[in-house]
């Protein structure tokens, strides 16, 4: 049986896997925002997730205490190992397809961060903390931003009609704590998502239809993150983002 | 045209030779516009467009922190074309028209981007020498005659030295690294060092603005006598990182208190100015790419905010 210190690792591991797929994705929009001001904000957006991955990793390489770094997390793991829900793995899309995974991520952080906020683990909940300010702004944004795509042009509606139907499948895994998840909820130091989940349903439901849009009723669900089963995205991802780390072992940076 | 100065035209002169700044309700002569829309736009166009070649590496950032920090100064490069866009639009042009003459080809950018970064020393490289080059020619700008340039010059200037610096520290590492991390930073120093010193411009002697930019203070040094800053304090930094000084012909001159240096390619320097540089074309499909990508979203916007308009105005 692990014990309670290396189960944080992992936990802290994944969340930080988390952030670093979102904010890389979020980043690929540099240079390719529709206006300049977007490409700023999805830059701000972008770098939060990356602050963000770098406080869980540097946590979990000091519980590991073997001397690794948020870097050997980053760089030195493989598409097996990354444990990141696989609604942030998701190519961005256009910007529609970018808003309702903003908003569909923002939602559950908001609410996520705040219950981890309470953690018995003081250094997950200061992060929590750091983190939750940054969601808040983040989730102004992302719904403004679907207000303005569901109610803009028929262009644009059926653009979020048509990122909704096919990013919705990939939600239902964000509500299924695995078995760590469940030892280490146990012991008050992880989220429990499952509680969150009524909130986070009913927030959507109420931004769609304000937005004119609607939850869609697709019956499909894909699940797998949290054991390293991931799309097909993810290793096109590590790829590129690893090559130069991968190509010079043991250089620094 | 020889005609003699009109009285709006001394005024506006004397106005200059003292040291006042021009604002965007005074009077001025047309050519000091459209020289300033030219010079202003160019710039603005060329921080925009100089976020392609940086963000290019920004998915493949060999560090965490290296991604972060190459995040935050590409992205603080939109904002300095946000700044300069507005300081444009005060002489009465829309950002929709400078996007328009960018690209079609009638503005310009910064010919140093069309340069491909092709390996991570080239973000080092950039960074140290292309802002570095660009710092030269914005601090002397602080000082250019047109107010809402100047301010934002002020402004850009706070942030272009940490610029310089993440580049120049991705040097130090790469120099200190390994043998391939070293020559990874040679071969980046010996492509990168003369496009930048091309970046201010042909010798005062051929340069179709300078002499009126002069007189008008929108410039307030040469083009040479900048390059000559630029050479020399780039010589201890080259030095301090152990690397080999491209310019073989480079040689201390006592009576001028200055480095002598070897002569520029023009030829290559015109070459990549008329369109034959690597990424040319490549960068002006990818920003018209994006802006067309984009032009729903925009739609939507505009669409979006003339309904809430009407609602408000449907409730009062
Ligand atoms: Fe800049
Ligand atoms: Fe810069």
């Amino acid at each position: 049986m692990l014990d309670l210190k290396e189960k944080t690792k992992q936990y802290s591991t994944r969340l930080g896997d988390d952030s670093l797929i979102l904010g890389h994705r979020i980043s690929e929009w540099t240079s390719n925002g529709p206006f300049l001001e977007e490409d700023i904000a999805l830059g701000n957006v972008a770098l939060d997730y990356i602050g963000r991955a770098r406080m869980f990793y540097t946590y979990a390489a000091d519980l590991a205490g073997n001397g690794k770094t948020e870097d050997d997390l980053a760089y030195l793991r493989s598409e097996r190992e990354f444990q990141n829900y696989l609604i942030n793995e998701l190519p961005r899309g256009d910007f529609a397809f970018t808003m309702v995974r903003q908003l569909f991520v923002d939602v559950f952080f908001s609410y996520y961060l705040k219950a981890l906020t309470n953690s018995n683990d003081t250094e997950l909940a200061a992060i929590a903390t750091k983190s939750l300010k940054e969601t808040r702004y983040h989730l102004r944004r992302s719904r403004d931003w679907t207000l303005r795509l569901g109610l803009g042009t028929d262009e644009s509606k059926a653009r979020m009609t048509k990122a909704l139907a096919e990013i919705w499948g990939y939600v239902h895994e964000l509500f299924e704590p695995d078995e760590l998840e469940l030892e280490l909820i146990a012991c008050g130091i992880a989220v429990d998502t499952r509680e969150i989940k009524d909130n986070w349903f009913a927030d959507i439901g109420a931004i769609l239809s304000e937005a004119d849009l609607a939850i869609p009723d697709a019956e499909w669900a894909v699940r797998g993150g949290r054991k390293g089963y991931h799309t097909e995205h993810l290793s096109m991802l590590l790829s590129v983002m690893q090559s130069v780390h991968r190509a010079h072992p043991g250089a620094n940076w | 045209m020889n005609s003699l100065p009109s009285d709006l035209e001394r005024a506006f002169q004397a106005k200059i030779d003292n040291e006042y700044k021009i604002e965007p309700k005074d009077w001025m002569p047309a050519g000091y516009r459209k020289n300033l829309i030219r010079q202003i736009s160019q710039h603005a166009h060329s921080e925009v467009i100089g976020m392609q070649p940086e963000g290019h590496w920004i998915t493949r950032a060999p560090s965490l922190r290296r991604k972060a920090v190459l995040l935050a100064k590409v992205q603080d490069e939109a904002g300095h074309g946000l700044y300069l866009y507005s300081a444009t639009e005060t002489m009465g042009i829309t950002r929709a028209e400078l996007i328009d003459a960018l690209q079609t080809g009638q503005a310009k950018y910064a010919s140093i981007f069309n340069y491909p970064t092709q390996t991570w020393g080239d973000i080092g490289t950039v960074g140290w020498l292309v802002d570095g080059a660009a710092i030269c020619n914005q601090v002397s700008l602080q000082r250019t005659s047109y107010g809402p340039y100047a301010r934002s010059m002020i402004r850009i200037c706070k942030e272009e030295s940490f610029h310089q610096r993440q580049g120049y520290q991705i040097m130090m590492e790469l120099a200190k690294g390994t043998p391939e991390q070293k020559s990874m930073a040679q071969d980046s120093l010996n492509r990168f060092y003369w496009p930048s010193l091309m970046m201010f411009g042909p010798h005062d002697s051929e340069s179709a603005h300078s002499a009126k930019s002069m007189k008008w203070k929108i410039k307030r040094e040469t083009n040479d006598d900048l390059r000559q800053k630029f050479i020399d304090q780039t010589v201890p930094q080259i030095e301090f990182l152990g690397l080999e000084h491209p310019d073989k012909d480079l040689k201390w001159n006592e009576e001028r208190g200055h480095y002598d240096a070897g002569e520029i390619d023009w030829e290559e320097f015109h070459n990549v100015i008329n369109g034959n540089g690597h990424c040319n074309r490549q960068r002006i499909s990818h920003h018209v790419a994006a802006h067309e990508e984009g032009a729903w979203v925009r739609d939507a916007q505009n669409a979006y905010n003339a309904k809430m308009k009407a609602r408000r105005a449907e409730a009062a």
